[in-house]
This record gives C-alpha cells, sequence and structure tokens, in this order.
C-alpha cells in the first residue's frame, strides 16, 4: 500500500479496493514501526487521522468523493493545525496549540485528505539540513548518515521512507525543492501569491511559499489543485484563476523551448550532479524539446542579496515571540527587559539567533541603504533577468543542488557553506517564481534532482514538464531502501 | 564584527547570547556579512528597490466586524494571565 | 533676554471605523480586557493583516480638509521596538509613502489675527495596547482591546510658538476632525493625543534650539500646562548655564508633570522597512474625486456661512461652527426660535455654563435645542422675561419637558401690562415721600433713585416683570 502515489490510491478508495482507515492504519503504523530511524514526525495525529478517514470513508461511500478525499498526508509543522501542536521546530513553540487551521490546512481538510501528522523541520523554516531542529535532526532514507536536505527535511524523509504517500512543505529558499534533489522526491514551489500564507508560520514574508514533496509531478498537480486558493485573508495571495493542473499534464513538448543558464553550471557544481543533468537535457531533446542556453547575469548575488533580505524580514516577524501571550517564557522573569532577553534567548537556537542578529544589522541606523535597500535593488535585477529570459523560452532548467545529500555536521560550523546549498533555488524566491525540483539521477547511490523553473503562474507548464520527463524516465521510481 | 557589537544587537533583538558563544557568534556572523558585501559589487545605479515579486496592489477589507469574542481560547495557551489580562513584569515606563 | 518657543505637535487621532485596521475585531471602547483582541490582534503565529478600507477613506478625508497631497500611493512599513502592548514587536505604520502629504491649518490666534500652521504629512497606522499598572501580584496586565485601532498621526511643521497658539491648533484639529465625523472628539477616552515637541530660542535666532519630545498629553488643558512648564524648565536650564538635552519626556496627568523616559543616545533604532505582509495601496482619482465631493461643511466654511446667512458675529460664528455637534445644535436651535442672535446667546452663555459645570458634551445636554429654541420664543413674544426665561430653563435642566408646562404650572408668566399698571400707581401712591424726593431730583441723581421703585415692584410682582416695560412706564408715571 506505501508504494502506492496519490492518483493511486484515490482511484484504489474510490474503487473501494481498500478503504481510507485501512491504509490510514497502515501508514500510522508504518510511522510508529520505523519513524524511530528517520525522525520525520513531531506529532502523529493518530486519532484525529482515523476520524477523518471515518468521515472520509462515508463520502467516498455516497460515490462522489473529490479526488483527495480519504488520501493521507503529512503536513510540515510550520502550518497552524487547530487543538494539535504547531512548533516549528522550535523550543519557542514547543508547547504550542494552534487556535486555528491554516489555509492549506482547511483546504485539505475540506477536499476529504486525512492529516497523518506533523512533519519535522529546521527551526522556523531556517536551514538546509533540517539540524537545526529542536527537535532533533531528520535522517535520509537513502543513507541515513546523511542531512534529508532542509528546511523541509522531515516532508521530504517521510515520503522518501514512504510513511506518508505526500505532505505538504514551505520554500523560503529552496526549502521545497533541495530536500526532494536530496531524498529523490519530485517537490514544487508555485508562484508566489498562488497558495495562502495564512495560517503559515512567517520565516520571511516576501519569499514563503507553500507547495508540496511528492513522489510524481501527476501527485503535485493533484495536491496543488487542492492547495492553490485565493484567500483575502493574505494580502499578498493573487486572485488569478485556478486551473485543473492534472488537466494539462499530458500536453506534448514538441517545440517547447527550454533555457539552460550558463551561470547554475559554474564551480561548486558536483561533477556527478552536472553529468545527471546534462542527461536530462538530452532526454528533453527526445521529447522535442529544443535547448538554448541562455543567461541569468545576476546569479551569483542572489545569495547574497537572500542573506539581507530574508534575515531582515525574520527579525521582525521572530520579534512576536517575545513569552507574553504564548510560546516559551523563561523561568521567574527579573524584569520585563529579562523577560525578553531570556523567553528568546531560551526559545531560539543559534541558527534562528544568527539570522535575528544579521537581519537586525542590516537595518539599524546607518546600515540599511549599505544592506538593506541594495538588496532590494539587486532583487529587481535578479527578476529582470527572468523576465528577459522568459521573453525566449517556456522553462528554465538546471540543477537543484550542487551535490547529493552530504554527512550531518559537514557544514556544521560555516553557515556560509550552509547557504550555498541554496545557490540554485534563491533566486527563484527571490524573482517569485514556480520552480520544481525532480529526480534525474543517482550519484554516489544518492539521488539528485533537476530543477525547473516556470514564469509567473505557470505551474501547468511546469507541471507538464516534470510529467513529460516522469514518463519517459524511471528515476522518479527509485526508492530508498527502508529497513522493514 | 566584534564581540561589543554583537551585544548591541543581542540587546536591540531581545536576544540573551550567552558570554561562552559570543565570539563564534561574532566570527559566523563576520563570515555571513563577508558574503552579503558581495552586493557592494553590482551596479544598481537608479534601480528602485522591489519589495515583492509582484507588482500585485493591496486590496482592502470592507469596514465590518467580523471577530467575536476568541478570549478563552487564546489565553489558553498563554504563559500567565488574570482577569483576561496578559502578566507581565511590572511595565515602568 | 527674549526668548522665543518652538513648537511641533504630533497628533494622534483614533479613527471611528466599527473594524480595526488589520483585522475584524470590533474597535468599541470599554469592553472586557481582551475581549476584542483576536488571532490577529494578539499576533499570533501564521497571522496576516488585510487593510480597512474605511481607514484609508477618513484618511483621504482629512487630507482634503487640511489642502493636502493625497499619497496615492502609500506604503505600510514596520517600526520595531519591543513593548509589551505591542504584540507583533512592531508598530505597522508609515513613513517614506504616507496616505497625506503636505497641507496647513489656519488658526485664528486671541486677538483675531489668522496664523498658517504648516503639516508636514500625517500617516496611518495602529493603536497599540494597554498595559495596566495596578497591582497584579507585582505584575502589570496587557490589555489589547485598543491594539490595531486605526490612528492618523499629523506631524506639523515647527510653525507654533506658544501654548496658546499650540492650543488653538490642537483646538482646530479636534474640529476638523469631528466635523468630518472620523473621529468622536472624545479626549477622556484618548480618541485623539498629543505629542509636543518643544525647544526655545533667543530671539532673533534663526537657528532652533535642542528639543525634547513631550507624550502622552491627552487635553488641551494639560497640554497647556505641560508647555509652560517645559518653557520654564529649558529657559532656566540655558540661563544657568546648562544645555538642554534632546530627549523624551513623558506627561503624568495625575501629577501634572513630565519626566525624563530617554535620551537621544537611548534612543530606540527602529529599523523601519515595507511590511511584507502587505502590499502599496493605490488609489485612483476617482477614487478621491468622490471622497472630495462628499465631504460635509469644514468648521471655516461653516462660520463664514454663519456670518451670512445667520448675522453672526465672527466670534460668535467661530465658536458656535468649531464642533459639527454644536453648530448642528445652534441651528436646530434656531429653526425652532427663528432668532439666531438669542439662540447663539443662550448656547454660548447659560447651556454652555451648565454643560461645563457638569462635564457634559452638548450631545448630552439635558435641554434640547427644541426646548431651547421654544423657550426663546416665549421670551420673543414677551411671555417671560429674560430672568424667567432662565429660570424655566432651570426646569428643563431638572427634567421638565415642555416650556409652556413650566410657565403654566409654576406661574412664571410676565406680569400683564395692565396689571404691571396698576401695581406702579399703586406704588407711587403709597411712597409719596419718595416720589417727592425723586421729583426734585437732577436727571443723574434720578437714575439711582428709581432703582428703589423698580425694587418694590419686583417685590410686588415676585420678579415676573418686564423690566424695560417697567421702567418706562416708571419714568412716565414719575414725571
Amino acid at each position: 500500500m506505501h508504494n502506492l502515489t496519490i492518483a493511486e490510491i484515490s482511484k484504489k478508495l474510490q474503487e473501494k479496493e481498500f478503504s481510507s482507515k485501512e491504509i490510514t492504519q497502515h501508514f500510522l503504523d508504518r510511522i510508529k514501526r520505523l519513524d524511530g530511524t528517520y525522525n520525520s514526525f513531531i506529532t502523529l495525529t493518530e486519532q484525529e487521522a482515523l476520524a477523518q478517514a471515518e468521515a472520509a470513508d462515508k463520502r467516498l461511500a455516497t460515490g462522489d468523493a473529490p479526488t483527495m478525499c480519504g488520501v493521507p498526508i503529512a503536513h510540515k509543522d510550520i502550518f497552524c493545525t487547530q487543538g494539535v501542536k504547531t512548533t516549528c521546530g522550535s523550543r519557542m513553540l514547543e508547547n504550542f496549540i494552534a487556535p486555528y487551521d491554516a489555509t492549506i490546512v482547511s483546504n485539505y481538510k475540506t477536499a476529504g485528505a486525512v492529516t497523518l501528522g506533523k512533519t519535522n523541520m529546521d527551526e522556523f523554516a531556517m536551514g538546509s539540513s533540517n539540524e537545526t531542529s529542536y527537535f532533533g535532526s531528520v535522517k535520509n532514507p537513502w543513507d541515513v548518515e546523511c542531512v534529508p536536505g532542509g528546511s523541509s527535511g522531515g516532508s521530504a524523509a517521510c515520503v522518501a521512507a514512504q510513511l506518508a504517500p505526500a505532505a505538504s512543505a514551505t520554500d523560503t529558499g529552496g526549502s521545497i525543492r533541495q530536500p526532494a534533489s536530496l531524498c529523490g522526491l519530485t517537490g514544487l514551489k508555485p508562484t508566489y501569491g498562488r497558495v495562502s500564507r495564512w495560517g503559515m508560520i512567517a520565516f520571511a514574508s516576501s519569499l514563503d511559499q507553500a507547495g508540496t514533496l511528492t513522489k510524481t509531478a501527476e501527485d503535485s498537480a493533484i495536491m496543488l489543485n487542492v492547495m492553490a486558493s485565493y484567500d483575502a485573508k493574505d494580502s499578498t495571495c493573487v486572485n488569478e484563476p485556478i486551473p485543473d493542473y492534472t488537466a494539462t499534464l499530458n500536453d506534448s513538448i514538441k517545440g517547447l523551448t527550454i533555457g539552460v543558464p550558463k551561470e547554475y553550471f559554474g564551480e561548486g557544481l558536483h561533477p556527478g550532479t552536472e553529468l545527471a543533468v546534462k542527461n536530462a537535457i538530452e532526454t528533453y531533446e527526445k521529447l522535442g524539446a529544443k535547448i538554448k542556453e541562455i543567461s541569468l547575469p545576476h546569479s551569483s548575488l542572489s545569495v547574497p542579496a537572500y542573506y539581507v533580505i530574508a534575515p531582515a524580514e525574520c527579525s521582525a516577524n521572530l520579534s512576536r515571540f517575545d513569552g507574553v501571550r504564548y510560546g516559551h517564557r523563561c523561568e521567574d522573569p527579573k524584569n520585563l527587559e529579562d523577560l525578553y532577553m531570556r523567553s528568546r534567548g531560551e526559545g531560539f537556537g543559534p541558527e534562528v539567533k544568527r539570522r535575528i542578529l544579521v537581519g537586525t544589522y542590516a537595518l539599524s541606523a546607518g546600515y540599511y541603504d549599505a544592506y538593506y535597500s541594495k538588496a532590494q535593488k539587486v532583487r529587481r535585477l535578479i527578476k529582470q533577468d527572468f523576465v528577459d529570459a522568459f521573453k525566449d523560452v517556456d522553462v528554465i532548467l538546471g540543477p537543484t543542488s550542487p551535490s547529493p545529500a552530504f554527512k550531518f555536521g559537514a557544514k556544521g560550523d560555516d553557515p556560509v557553506a550552509m547557504y550555498l546549498e541554496d545557490i540554485y533555488t534563491i533566486a527563484t524566491n527571490l524573482a517569485g517564481l514556480p520552480g520544481m525540483s525532480i529526480p534525474c539521477g543517482l550519484v554516489e547511490d544518492k539521488p539528485v534532482g533537476l530543477q525547473l523553473i516556470g514564469n509567473f503562474f505557470a505551474e501547468g507548464k511546469l507541471l507538464n514538464v516534470a510529467h513529460q520527463f516522469q514518463l519517459a524516465t524511471d528515476f522518479h521510481t527509485l526508492r530508498a531502501k527502508v529497513d522493514e | 564584527m566584534e564581540a561589543k557589537e554583537i551585544e548591541k544587537l543581542a540587546k536591540l533583538a531581545r536576544l540573551e547570547i550567552t558570554q561562552e558563544t559570543i565570539d563564534e557568534t561574532a566570527k559566523s556572523i563576520t563570515e555571513v556579512l563577508a558574503l552579503v558585501d558581495q552586493l557592494q559589487s553590482a551596479d544598481t545605479g537608479d534601480i528602485a528597490p522591489m519589495a515583492h515579486p509582484l507588482d500585485a496592489v493591496q486590496v482592502l477589507r470592507k469596514d465590518e466586524v467580523t471577530e467575536s469574542d476568541t478570549r478563552e481560547q487564546l489565553q489558553a495557551i498563554a504563559p500567565a494571565t488574570e482577569d483576561g489580562l496578559y502578566l507581565v513584569p511590572k511595565v515602568i515606563d | 533676554m527674549q526668548w522665543e518657543t518652538v513648537i511641533g505637535l504630533e497628533v494622534h487621532v483614533q479613527l471611528a471605523t466599527q473594524s480595526k485596521i488589520f483585522s475584524g475585531s470590533s474597535t468599541a471602547f470599554g469592553a472586557a480586557p481582551n475581549t476584542q483582541a483576536n488571532a490577529i490582534d494578539v499576533a499570533m503565529p501564521g497571522t496576516l493583516p488585510v487593510p480597512n478600507e474605511q481607514a484609508f477613506r477618513y484618511a483621504v478625508m482629512f487630507g482634503l480638509a487640511i489642502n493636502a497631497d493625497i499619497g496615492k500611493r502609500s506604503v505600510f512599513e514596520r517600526k520595531n521596538y519591543f513593548y509589551p502592548d505591542l504584540p507583533k514587536g512592531y508598530q505597522t505604520t508609515q513613513l517614506a509613502e504616507p496616505i497625506v502629504g503636505t497641507g496647513y491649518v489656519d488658526i485664528t490666534l486671541e486677538n483675531g489675527e489668522e496664523k498658517r500652521i504648516r503639516i508636514h504629512h500625517a500617516h496611518l497606522e495602529e493603536d497599540a495596547g494597554k498595559s495596566l499598572h495596578e497591582d497584579f501580584h507585582g505584575m502589570s496586565g496587557i490589555d489589547l482591546n485598543r491594539a490595531g485601532t486605526p490612528l492618523i498621526e499629523i506631524v506639523s511643521e515647527p510653525d507654533i510658538r506658544s501654548s496658546d497658539e499650540a492650543v488653538a491648533f490642537a483646538r482646530k484639529l479636534h474640529s476638523i476632525v469631528t466635523s468630518l465625523g472620523i473621529c468622536d472628539g472624545d479626549m477622556s477616552q484618548g480618541s485623539m493625543r498629543f505629542d509636543v515637541n518643544i525647544s526655545v530660542r533667543p530671539k532673533g535666532q534663526e537657528e532652533f534650539g535642542t528639543r525634547t519630545e513631550t507624550k502622552n498629553l491627552n487635553s488641551f488643558k494639560f497640554m497647556e500646562k505641560c508647555i509652560a512648564q517645559e518653557v520654564e524648565r529649558q529657559i532656566e536650564l540655558i540661563e544657568d548655564g546648562g544645555k538642554v538635552e534632546q530627549q523624551t519626556r513623558l506627561y503624568d496627568g495625575d501629577t501634572h508633570t513630565a519626566k525624563a523616559m530617554r535620551s537621544k543616545e537611548e534612543a530606540n533604532d527602529y529599523r523601519y522597512f515595507p511590511c511584507p505582509d502587505l502590499l502599496p495601496v493605490i488609489l485612483d482619482d476617482q477614487y478621491i474625486d468622490e471622497i472630495r465631493q462628499s465631504l460635509p461643511e469644514l468648521p471655516d466654511a461653516r462660520a463664514i456661512r454663519f456670518t451670512s446667512e445667520y448675522g453672526l458675529s465672527p466670534y460668535d460664528a467661530g465658536i458656535l461652527s468649531a464642533e459639527a455637534d454644536v453648530a448642528a445644535f445652534f441651528e436646530a436651535t434656531t429653526k425652532a426660535s427663528s432668532d439666531a442672535k438669542l439662540s447663539a446667546n443662550w448656547i454660548m452663555g447659560e447651556l454652555s455654563a451648565r454643560l461645563n459645570a457638569e462635564e457634559l458634551s452638548i450631545g448630552k445636554s439635558k435641554v434640547s435645542s427644541e426646548q431651547l429654541g421654544k423657550l426663546i420664543t416665549r421670551i420673543k413674544d414677551e411671555t417671560l422675561t429674560s430672568k424667567l426665561a432662565k429660570q424655566v430653563f432651570d426646569h428643563l435642566w431638572q427634567g421638565a419637558a415642555d416650556v409652556d408646562d413650566v410657565i403654566e404650572t409654576q406661574g412664571f408668566k410676565t406680569t400683564g401690562d395692565d396689571e404691571l399698571a396698576g401695581i406702579v400707581d399703586n406704588i407711587i401712591a403709597s411712597n409719596p415721600q419718595q416720589v417727592d424726593n425723586y421729583r426734585a431730583a437732577d436727571e443723574i441723581k434720578r437714575k439711582k433713585m428709581i432703582g428703589f421703585f423698580v425694587g418694590q415692584v419686583m417685590k410686588a410682582t415676585q420678579g415676573q416683570a418686564n423690566p424695560q416695560k417697567l421702567n418706562a412706564l416708571l419714568q412716565e408715571k414719575l414725571g
């Protein structure tokens, strides 16, 4: 059962081959049996899941249930879930029971999907290895000595270990695509504004976007159909028509122009990864696509710009965690200052603190122009690179991350080395474009991903291009060996 | 970035940084700032700063009261309350 | 040395919207603590703001009223600082691109001169909650009901030169925002609050002195006191060879003293930056024109109309037109009495004295405009003398409903002409000595001596004689 994709589970549920309760129980049992190894879940919501499954079965019995009805999934622990702990991977929210559902959570509930639990993540989504979680690091199912990537490492690992058929996730600088790459999954970060941010705990508001980690592009399309909605509660959510993303999966990509940025194949790219991506380009050529070398001249500035903008926004976004109304509060505060300093000092881990400090610095008097304002200008240049590129190409292709999964601690005390993990993914967030990562080969027996970047709100095209690759290849069907 | 500057920033951000970790913090932040300083090489001439990826404009809400009292629910997760108030160490202006 | 005071005001005006600026919580005053603070207002993780259109409409109304440029594009920014009444750890406000640009307000000084005070800009922002300092076992209590109430902060140029000017300016703003109906104007509930920037300089010097900012003034009286104290403090300081330090001071309304909160060195670094949860607000010409067309009458225009339409003196017109509710009361009274001058006198005299004594706003007056109007018609038709009318007014104030009923039941009617003539004859007849004295006296002495007869008649009529008629009658009959 756990080998199935969402599309397959949905079909079997509709055909009554098994019930939602049966498959939900199957995954719950697997999580309980196997997740001790991976640590991909922070909270398991067994009771709620079984109740939701029962309700889904009733709906399925009417013969008129939507595609995701009865399908169990996991949610990244960054999404607020009413009555269920939402930790954001932080001690700060160790005991935080959200009083409401995130919009995407209620979208999935409305669609009848079942929530298995909440997945582990880098603290406040800050990290690329899942080593910053207060609840311990997550192991990569392909090699438990390696990181699963981050920040959505729990969502990636649970799908890779087949503890859930799919999971929700978020991506601020690569937090969906990089773990997808490192865990052999299909990851989708939609256009900024495509999916509501209401109830998604903010890291960097102008970069954060919710998306999915699945086994296939088809499953991503099914997930996005439910996840995307116009939400008046999020001012940055865009009221654009939402097509049926599964409807265009099988469109021919003959004559499609794929741009390959020369800047994405420079120093730092693992030769194995480079080869896998080059092979993928050949596959696309065989499928009838035209390949065109392009230039995104400001690519090298995306990481520096990001590490001003994201910390600046996070330094303000995380000010609300002050020990007054919810969250961690230090013991016996001497005075107000002490309450703030210690509650926040104890509640946040080192990476979160580092980013708050960098952001505070970048916004402080005398540095705003040199850092924050400069980074915002560079951001425009980076976006313009893409706007220019999309005049000539339909989709942009390159590697997702520089190399396959690395060992725990490998980039431990060097934040900059860790930040460079997202060198190919960050520009997409700065520009607000949709991006995907799909498996394109194994390097050192570990998966590597191919990144696809689409034009604004062209998720349909992106999913189509990814699906066609998956029809022609079987990298996405390779599974980590799980010690059953 | 020196320890003293870190202390100033930490005060501004209300973050306790222990004495044991302060040098390490200073060192890593210096590294991050070195990375970030690459921005200075960019020619941004008369480019306008970009705050949002999309050129969208704000949609305004109608002036209606849509919320009811949820105090009990919200304060169920509060660290300290009394008589419906959130309690904090004495505020001295 | 002669000193000159330089003052700039920052005025916070709570906008009279139903819901908050970024959430659908009610803004009603006086609810139980935190019952009007929803998930957004208490800054629950994952919550997001959505701005209230009415707040923008009100801000634009204000901008048009002060002849300001309207920001067709305005941007919210975050002002970062930690305080328990500020749940997000930042205040969402406007800085670089505010909704209202430069404008001006004209004030009338006591000597009748007009003075123009320039407005630097006015911006939209959210109010903070309240810290309650009563003792909760050595803790403070935080009520976030007020957090997120929409405010406009109006920032003046340093054009004000005295506390009188400052008060006149503040009153004028009060008059504008209440006339527009964008603020309830209730100072006791903090609907309007002032921060005052004060500096002094030797008369004739162009350069400004070092200024201090005193926060938290919520009445005109406090503002007047605070300015006087602060000016005196600064002058003394300088004359004693000291220096004014740039600092923020907090005014205590209980002790009527201000003390330093923080100096420039300790000043907050607010780290403003555009709020990434909100997008630029774009208002088009049509939107602004529609508001312009539907603006209610402003105090200045109303004052001009009161002089031309009702023949009031500019002084009376100024007083009666300043506040929308007073102006409306005046017009309704005039309609009922058909006498603008008498209506004006009664409102500025008797009624205003009563309202002040009981600290009531005109909206809560115990005598309605209809009642007052009718009372005035009874003066005009000589049923009542003004002295009697004041007694009738008393009864109305105590709760009596109808003017004529009061006159009837209390016997307040002016003594009739024939009856009065009889009484006068009687008094003349029974006081021959005084009559003789009077007739023997010259004009000047007579004026004094007539008082005796007036007194006698008033006594006999229990004060209900019409004084003008009585005087004429006495002069005629005494010869």
